[in-house]
């Protein structure tokens, strides 16, 4: 009983982490109904830039978090500027905007090569401090709740912001309607470039929470997610917010549930992804998502 | 106040509106009217920059904005309320009608939300609905409040009485009516060629993208050849 509350317990923390991944991930999606492929790669060099700040000039990591977040959301402009915008009156713009996001993901994991090399890296032992603590046979460490309270405060503010504020309402309007959006005045092509800032800075986020977690970066982590953050928004159901924060959420409890019940660690993406199946054939919008008709 | 000079707009090869000229007046209503795919929605669509005409002029109060970009045109007030209204479905009515004084300062935005709902009730009662559960009649009144929220100088209205009820088409045309009273300039664009002309003061009628006929609007509405061809059988 106490093992399989241990394992709710990690998911949990797993699966706030792919929640903040996915939501980036499909905020963009939201708005411009194209997959980014090179979000996983703001995710890895979101969480080597924070290393390389507390490492290189001993930074503490609350400081380096923040740092390595808006260096993040400036790689997303650049992403926006180079992989998109100029795709952007094209017929062919979601498949062209695709394939260049793409060419941005290969350039993004050659500069993280270069910067960082190629072996796996740890953050300084006494980054974060470690408490421990047992409750009832359930062992949860200060870190693991730092990190699920972390993510759980960044998808919040992204909550409020989308819903409160100017900004957020225009994300919200463009992504219902681009045409409408610029017949009520809004500036388009700043609110895509804005979206662009806040999906890569919280890619990042994931990205340094994902290093804290596991204690290991490399060039390479990306990968691991990337296919995991598109699983969960289509679980989610695709542009929703709260669909990518629960499909996370769904999906961190089915990988470690499946290795607490199995015992097989191997088994554990594959038992995920027939999670995925399984809610597509009951629900082919997703968990949250709205159905809605193609627009041609 | 609006003056449109040898405006032609091409999608490929195809020439949606060529060399058309006509202008609105300042405090009138002008209709733009002529059957399906004559390049009315086009037209407007130029004058609110989401289409780039390939030829022609554009002048707003004699400033030349053939090249200002779609958001400026708003802040400019150029406002249009487009074809088949477009709310925002998933927003609510309040947010709809806070997007459309998008330009304008916070403290007016929210005034202006206040004299809207009064205008339109019906919007201060489902103010935190989704725009897309209201009736058709009610996302008209919608939109065109979203428009004004933008306190347009020249409004923009794109077939708004297209797929109403025929009640609903006479409140919808006696809120434009009430708009013109209060000195709104307006550009009618409608397929309800009768009622529009009643409610303008000038008329322009289009057929494949340019024009074929115009005039004051009670003369239009007595030309034999119009009755004939759009307006129906009486008069």
């Amino acid at each position: 009983m106490s093992l399989l509350l241990q394992q709710l317990v990690n998911g949990l923390f797993i699966g706030s982490v792919y929640g903040l991944f996915a939501v980036g991930y499909t905020l963009v999606f939201g708005v411009l109904d194209i997959l980014n492929m090179a979000h996983a790669t703001v995710f890895t060099l979101g969480g080597l830039v924070a290393l390389w700040l507390v490492e290189g000039s001993g930074m503490s990591i609350w400081a380096a978090f923040p740092l390595a977040v808006l260096f993040s959301g400036l790689l997303g402009l650049v992403l926006d500027r180079v992989a998109f915008a100029p795709l952007r009156q094209r017929s062919d713009t979601y498949f062209s905007g695709l394939i260049s996001s793409i060419a941005m993901a290969i350039i993004f994991e050659s500069a993280a090569l270069g910067l960082f090399g190629a072996h796996t890296v740890r953050f300084p032992p006494n980054t974060i401090k470690t408490d421990i603590w047992r409750i009832e046979g359930v062992t949860i460490t200060s870190l693991q709740v730092e990190i699920v309270l972390v993510a759980l405060i960044l998808m919040g503010a992204l909550s409020l912001f989308l819903h409160r504020t100017r900004t957020g309402k225009a994300i919200r309007a463009v992504a219902e309607s681009e045409r409408t959006a610029r017949l009520l005045g809004i500036h388009v092509d700043g609110i895509i470039a804005s979206t662009f800032f806040v999906s890569s800075a919280l890619g990042g986020a994931a990205g340094i929470l994902f290093g804290l977690y596991f204690d290991a970066l490399s060039p390479d982590m990306g990968r691991s997610i990337e296919l995991k953050g598109l699983a969960v928004i289509v679980l989610g159901g695709m542009g929703s917010i709260p669909g990518a924060i629960l499909g996370g959420l769904t999906f961190g409890l089915s990988e470690v549930l499946t290795v607490a019940v199995t015992g097989k660690s191997n088994l554990r993406d594959a038992v995920a992804f027939t999670v995925l199946f399984a809610v597509l054939l009951l629900r082919p919008e997703g968990l949250l998502g709205r159905r809605r008709a193609r627009e041609v | 106040m609006l003056e449109i000079q040898g405006l032609t707009v091409t999608y490929g090869p195809v020439e949606a509106v060529s060399g058309l000229s006509f202008h609105v007046a300042c405090g009138t209503v002008a209709t733009l009217i002529g059957p399906n795919g004559a390049g009315k929605t086009t037209t407007l669509n130029a004058l609110s920059g989401v289409v780039r005409p390939s030829r022609g002029k554009i002048l707003f109060d004699g400033r030349d904005i053939t090249r200002m970009s779609a958001h400026r045109r708003v802040s400019a007030g150029i406002v249009q309320v487009p074809e088949g209204r477009q709310v925002l479905a998933g927003m609510s009515v309040r947010e709809n009608l806070e997007l459309g004084g998008y330009r304008r300062p916070r403290c007016e935005v929210l005034r202006d939300m206040e004299r809207m709902e009064e205008r339109f009730p019906i919007l201060r009662d489902r103010r935190y609905a989704p725009a897309g559960s209201l009736s058709g009649g009610e996302q008209q009144m919608l939109a065109i409040a979203r428009g004004l929220m933008a306190k347009p100088k020249v409004l923009l209205l794109d077939e708004p009485s297209l797929g109403l009820a025929p009640k609903l088409v006479t409140a919808i045309f006696n809120i434009v009516r009430e708009l013109r009273d209060e000195g709104q300039t307006i550009l009618l664009v409608e397929q309800n060629a009768r009622q529009a002309l009643v409610i303008s003061s000038y008329g322009y009628v289009m057929e494949s993208g340019s024009l074929v006929l115009e005039g004051p609007a009670d003369e239009l509405r007595s030309d034999q050849k119009l009755a004939q061809t759009y307006l129906g059988q009486t008069i």
